[in-house]
């Protein structure tokens, strides 16, 4: 299985990703923020950094990348397709998932080992995980406070659409402690903490992140 | 009521590395009518009544001390209705 | 108005030139008009006065510096020693690492986040001119007084700003020091440095060797970024032209940066560069006489075809400008095509802007017109050498009698106070509220970072080779001793490169001092540089580079000395390393090395306004043998955890050992209130399994280190005979400090 991850110029966790997606056990396809075609990938990874500087808006230069077009096509076809960090803020950008990352209500920049639960197993990117499981995985952002409407909320709620929230104390400021979401075909996923980050405990807090790299392997042999 | 509004700009020498990337979308975007690009900030200050000349005259000093950084910017003060 | 060419400068000899606005003495003036045979045009004038300023010439730091190199061990780990952009050693399995401090002080004091910014940016350059991945990079920072009204507004700038543009750059920020001081309340220390990463055959150099080929700068366009002072001579040259006031502040663009490091790393992968340098302080001046004096010796440049940012900038400023994420190469012609070829993919501004000769002239031309034609090794290597007097000053004697009398713990109420006491100090207490704004899991390598003893990254992923630095100094125990005080230091940052197992290397430092005109802060300097090259040689560490800032003073205050020394340690598998902490009960703790009565300069004495004293004597015989005795211990996996012991002594290492993995311990101290609080150099605390015992005590009677049993792991408290903490209480204690002050 061939999962793409995107490198904008700025993009930082790019190597991470492709990193996490060798470990389990697929095969990592570089795509430049200037391809006009995916290379016959079967998922694309937006991966986390800061993409033309998130100068403007966080995202918001980058969701007019060239590459971005034939993802938007794809993932609109039911392709999986993984927002992490930055990338959630060009899913968002791109609207192809509701709402909008914000600034962290402490109004800095937060690293921090955080604790999650998984609340929707049904997606492309969550099924080896288990209902209500809780994990461990690093977050890091400046702008990563999750807001939308109140009809837009309730209507992730109400559809289950809230993949991961953050547990204990709030870190950012995000609407009803949001840490990712899906859009309503399960194919889509944005995620503000860093799974990539988590795939073995020498250089992660635990392995806790490598379930969102082995569900979209298993999604793909279905 | 009327706002005072506070602009703040990084000064015409200093690097804006916000505008610049805003700069360098825009013709990506087919848009071809930008020469350059500098990115501010604005305050709206919300006051009762009319602005007094004292309190544009505490507006300016704020926005020297607090709302804008002098070494790297300049501002404006100005009422609008 | 006019353009002042070389043709002029020879017409108009007794032009009137403001050398001293430039900041050059009388016979320094003179000495540029011997070397040229005439009167220096206002370029070179502008050349010369920043090169030969203290900043880029170590004109009062020269004649000390030199003992590096004369008292230096003969290691072949060294594969570029000190002189360019910074030293290269040799880890093993092919690959070379590159590391190196540099200070951002007062840019910092200034503008706190892009002075602290363009600190990081700059220090990456240079770790990518050698020819490295940038992997790492650490923050050594001194501030005032903690609740001091200007430290609030420094230090958020500062942390926002080396997190700000090394967060963007994707590099993990693994570790570095916050400390307060009086002495450095209106002289904060930002002090930034990197680590990088290459095979050895891909180390490159400052040389522009093999006339005929290009000298092409890339990366940002110039603007008028840090030229405040050399205005004084566009101001007589072009009277009414251009923004009034130049910016003395730099500002950085990280992304730029970030794409910059991308491009050279593959523009060196392919192999299409001869030399390379960074344009940091001095710019254009420093790149271009560096690069020509490096390499065949002559270059002839172009300086109209430098892109401008601001088109109203003069030849003088173009030259001086510190506009920051530029990069000058040397590249052979048939290689060109596919330079420009990169820097197009990744959008970034190329230009040819001349030429390598042969000979000894530095040549630059504007529209046509010579304006600079001089020896370039005149302008980069020759600069004037100042043997400045020293003394030792008078209160080195005064502080030797003064008594330390600070309260010591007895009771079993006064333990619990002092470690509380101690846990919440702000030198002491927990930096997360700063730590956390730094990106410390990018790239993935990351396997230590603060609060561990040392930095660690991986890097080889199948070999699991990884490198640990670490950055210590000790100010309180230099301005006592400055010769002892940077042994110590040495020592101290060794040890904690060594308390997770790894092995020391070699060394970098940034020497931060007042100012060298006068004569006892320049003895606290030569001092520092006596004690560190002797250290450095007893030690067989070699000295890869520094950097030395002086003028940190407030009139006539200066700074507490305060020599920042990083070394680097290799080990061979990450895998292995000895934790900071401990992760379960039933561990015994044991304390290697001995406790004396060592209170000066200690962070007790401080918090109890006591300075004086004198500082311990390092022995750096022992401390080695400790190294051994550290590395065996890791690599015989004997150690569950081991700890370094530095300020707030043993108390402030307890605290961080228990609240690490959140297991308590039950310690038995003998003249508890002196080993609470002592700070005798050479102690690490370590944990083992009690089935480790005997080999713990084979290990230590060899390297004869003494060994003291204090207690076991385990339970919710930190219990000392008596005392009993509840981790939670402690934690509160050693956690809420910094929020409160500045969140």
């Amino acid at each position: 299985m061939k999962i793409g991850v995107v490198t904008f110029p700025g993009t930082l966790d790019d190597r991470d990703a492709a990193r996490a997606v060798r470990h389990a056990g697929g095969e990592a396809v570089a795509l430049w923020h200037n391809d006009a075609d995916l290379h016959g990938v079967d998922a694309v990874i937006l991966p986390g950094g800061f993409s033309y500087g998130d100068y403007l808006r966080c995202g918001a230069i980058s969701r007019f990348s060239p590459v971005m077009e034939p993802i938007i096509k794809a993932a609109q076809g039911g392709m999986p397709l993984l927002g992490i960090c930055n990338g959630f803020q060009v899913l968002a950008e791109a609207h192809l998932i509701p709402g909008a990352l914000t600034r962290n209500h402490e109004l800095h920049f937060l690293c921090r080992d955080q604790k999650l639960t998984i609340e929707n197993t049904n997606t492309a990117w969550t099924s080896s995980y288990k209902q209500g499981e809780e994990i461990v995985i690093p977050l890091k952002n400046g702008e990563g406070a999750y807001m939308c409407d109140d009809e837009t909320l309730a209507m992730l709620e109400g559809e289950g659409r809230i993949i991961a929230r953050y547990v204990g104390e709030n870190p950012n400021g995000s609407r009803n402690l949001i840490a990712g979401i899906t859009n309503e075909r399960g194919n889509i996923v944005g995620l503000m903490p860093h799974p990539e980050h988590a795939i073995d405990s020498l250089t992660g807090p635990s392995a806790d992140g490598l379930g969102f790299f082995t569900s979209v392997l298993k999604a793909l042999v279905k | 009521m009327a706002k005072i509004v506070v602009d703040v700009m990084l000064k015409p020498e200093i690097l804006d590395p916000q505008g610049k990337a805003v700069a360098a979308a825009l013709p990506r975007l087919g848009f071809a009518f930008a020469k350059d690009v500098r990115q501010g900030k604005r305050f709206e200050i919300e006051v009762d009544g009319e602005p007094t000349a004292a309190q544009l005259a505490d507006v300016e000093k704020a926005a020297e001390v607090l709302l804008s950084n002098p070494v790297i910017e300049n501002f404006t003060v100005r009422v609008e209705k | 108005m006019s353009l002042d060419t070389v043709a002029i400068a020879q017409a108009n000899p007794e032009t009137k030139q403001p050398f001293a606005e430039l900041g050059l003495k009388a016979d320094e003036y003179a000495r540029i008009k011997e070397i040229l045979g005439r009167r220096p045009t206002s370029s070179e004038l502008a050349m010369y006065s920043v090169m030969w300023s203290e900043h880029c010439s170590y004109k009062s730091s020269k004649v000390h510096l030199k003992q590096f190199g004369e008292k230096a061990v003969k290691t072949d780990a060294l594969l570029v020693g000190i002189g360019e952009n910074a030293g290269v050693v040799d880890v093993g399995q092919g690959y070379a690492v590159t590391f190196k401090i540099e200070s951002h002080n007062h840019p910092s004091f200034i503008e706190p986040y892009q002075g602290a910014a363009t600190g990081v940016g700059g220090i990456v350059r240079d770790i990518l001119t050698m020819g490295a991945r940038p992997v790492a990079v650490m923050d050594p920072l001194r501030f005032g007084p903690a609740d001091a009204p200007d430290t609030r507004r420094v230090l958020p700038g500062i942390v926002a700003g080396v997190g700000g543009y090394g967060n963007c750059l994707g590099l993990p920020n693994i570790g570095g020091e916050v400390v307060f001081d009086q002495s450095y309340l209106g002289n904060p220390l930002v002090n930034a440095l990197c680590v990088g990463v290459m095979k050895h055959s891909d180390i490159k150099l400052a040389k522009a060797a093999g006339a005929g080929n290009l000298v092409v700068l890339y990366g940002a366009k110039t603007g008028g970024d840090g030229i405040g002072g050399v205005s004084v001579l566009a101001s007589e040259t072009f009277e009414s032209k251009g923004p009034a006031k130049r910016p003395a502040v730099q500002v950085g663009d990280p992304f730029v940066e970030k794409v910059l490091i991308e491009c050279s790393l593959e523009i060196f992968a392919e192999d299409l560069v001869v030399g390379i340098q960074d344009l940091g302080g001095a710019g254009l001046s420093c790149a271009t006489s560096e690069l020509a004096s490096g390499g065949s010796g002559g270059m002839k440049v172009q300086l109209d075809k430098v892109p401008l940012r601001d088109p109203s900038l003069s030849p003088e400023e173009i030259l001086m400008s510190e506009s920051q994420e530029r990069m000058c190469a040397i590249v052979e012609p048939s290689k060109i095509a596919r330079f420009l070829e990169i820097c197009d993919k990744w959008d970034v501004t190329v230009t040819v802007i001349g030429e390598v000769t042969d000979g000894n002239h530095l040549e630059i031309t504007w529209n046509g017109e010579l304006i600079v034609d001089v020896p370039p090794r005149t302008v980069a290597h020759d600069g004037p050498v100042y043997q400045r007097p020293f003394a030792q000053p008078a209160y080195i004697d005064q502080v030797a009698q003064e008594v330390i009398n600070v309260p010591l713990a007895k009771s079993d109420a006064e333990i619990k106070e002092t470690v509380l006491k101690l846990a919440a100090t702000p030198n002491l207490a927990d930096k997360s509220w700063i730590t956390n704004q730094y990106d410390r899991y990018v790239q993935g390598n990351t396997i230590q970072s603060q609060p561990d003893d040392s930095g660690m990254i991986r890097i080889d992923e199948k070999t699991h080779l990884g490198v640990a630095v670490a950055t210590d100094a000790n100010a309180n125990w230099s301005y006592l001793n400055p010769y002892e005080g940077a042994k110590l230091a040495l020592a101290e940052a060794a040890r904690n490169i060594a308390t997770a197992g790894a092995k020391p290397l070699a060394v970098t430092n940034c020497l931060n001092f007042g100012s060298p005109e006068d004569p006892g802060v320049m003895w606290q300097f030569a001092e520092s540089v006596r004690g560190l090259a002797d250290g450095c040689l007893e030690m067989g560490l070699p000295v890869t580079g520094g950097n030395v800032s002086f003028y940190n003073q407030t009139g006539a205050v200066a700074i507490l000395p305060t020599p920042v020394i990083g070394v680097l340690g290799v080990i061979d598998d990450v895998r292995t390393r000895t934790p900071m902490s401990f992760d379960r009960a039933s561990l015994d703790l044991y304390l290697l090395g001995d406790t004396h009565e060592d209170l000066a300069g200690s962070e007790w004495a401080y918090m109890h306004n006591q300075r004086g004293g004198v500082a311990p004597i390092a022995d750096l015989q022992r401390e080695m043998r400790l190294i051994e005795l550290l590395v065996a211990g890791r690599t015989k996996k004997i150690f569950s955890a081991a700890h370094d012991l530095s300020q707030g002594g043993l108390s402030a290492t307890l605290t961080e050992m228990v609240l690490r993995h959140n297991v308590g311990a039950t310690i038995t101290l003998d003249n508890v209130g002196i080993a609470l609080v002592s700070e005798t150099p050479g102690r690490v605390v370590v944990a083992i399994d009690p089935a480790q015992t005997a080999s713990l005590t084979q290990e230590a009677v060899a390297q004869k280190i003494t060994l003291t049993k204090i207690g076991t792991t385990g339970g919710d408290s930190l219990v000392i005979n008596g005392a009993k903490i509840s981790l939670t209480e402690l934690r509160k204690a050693h956690t809420e400090t910094i929020p409160k002050l500045f969140g």
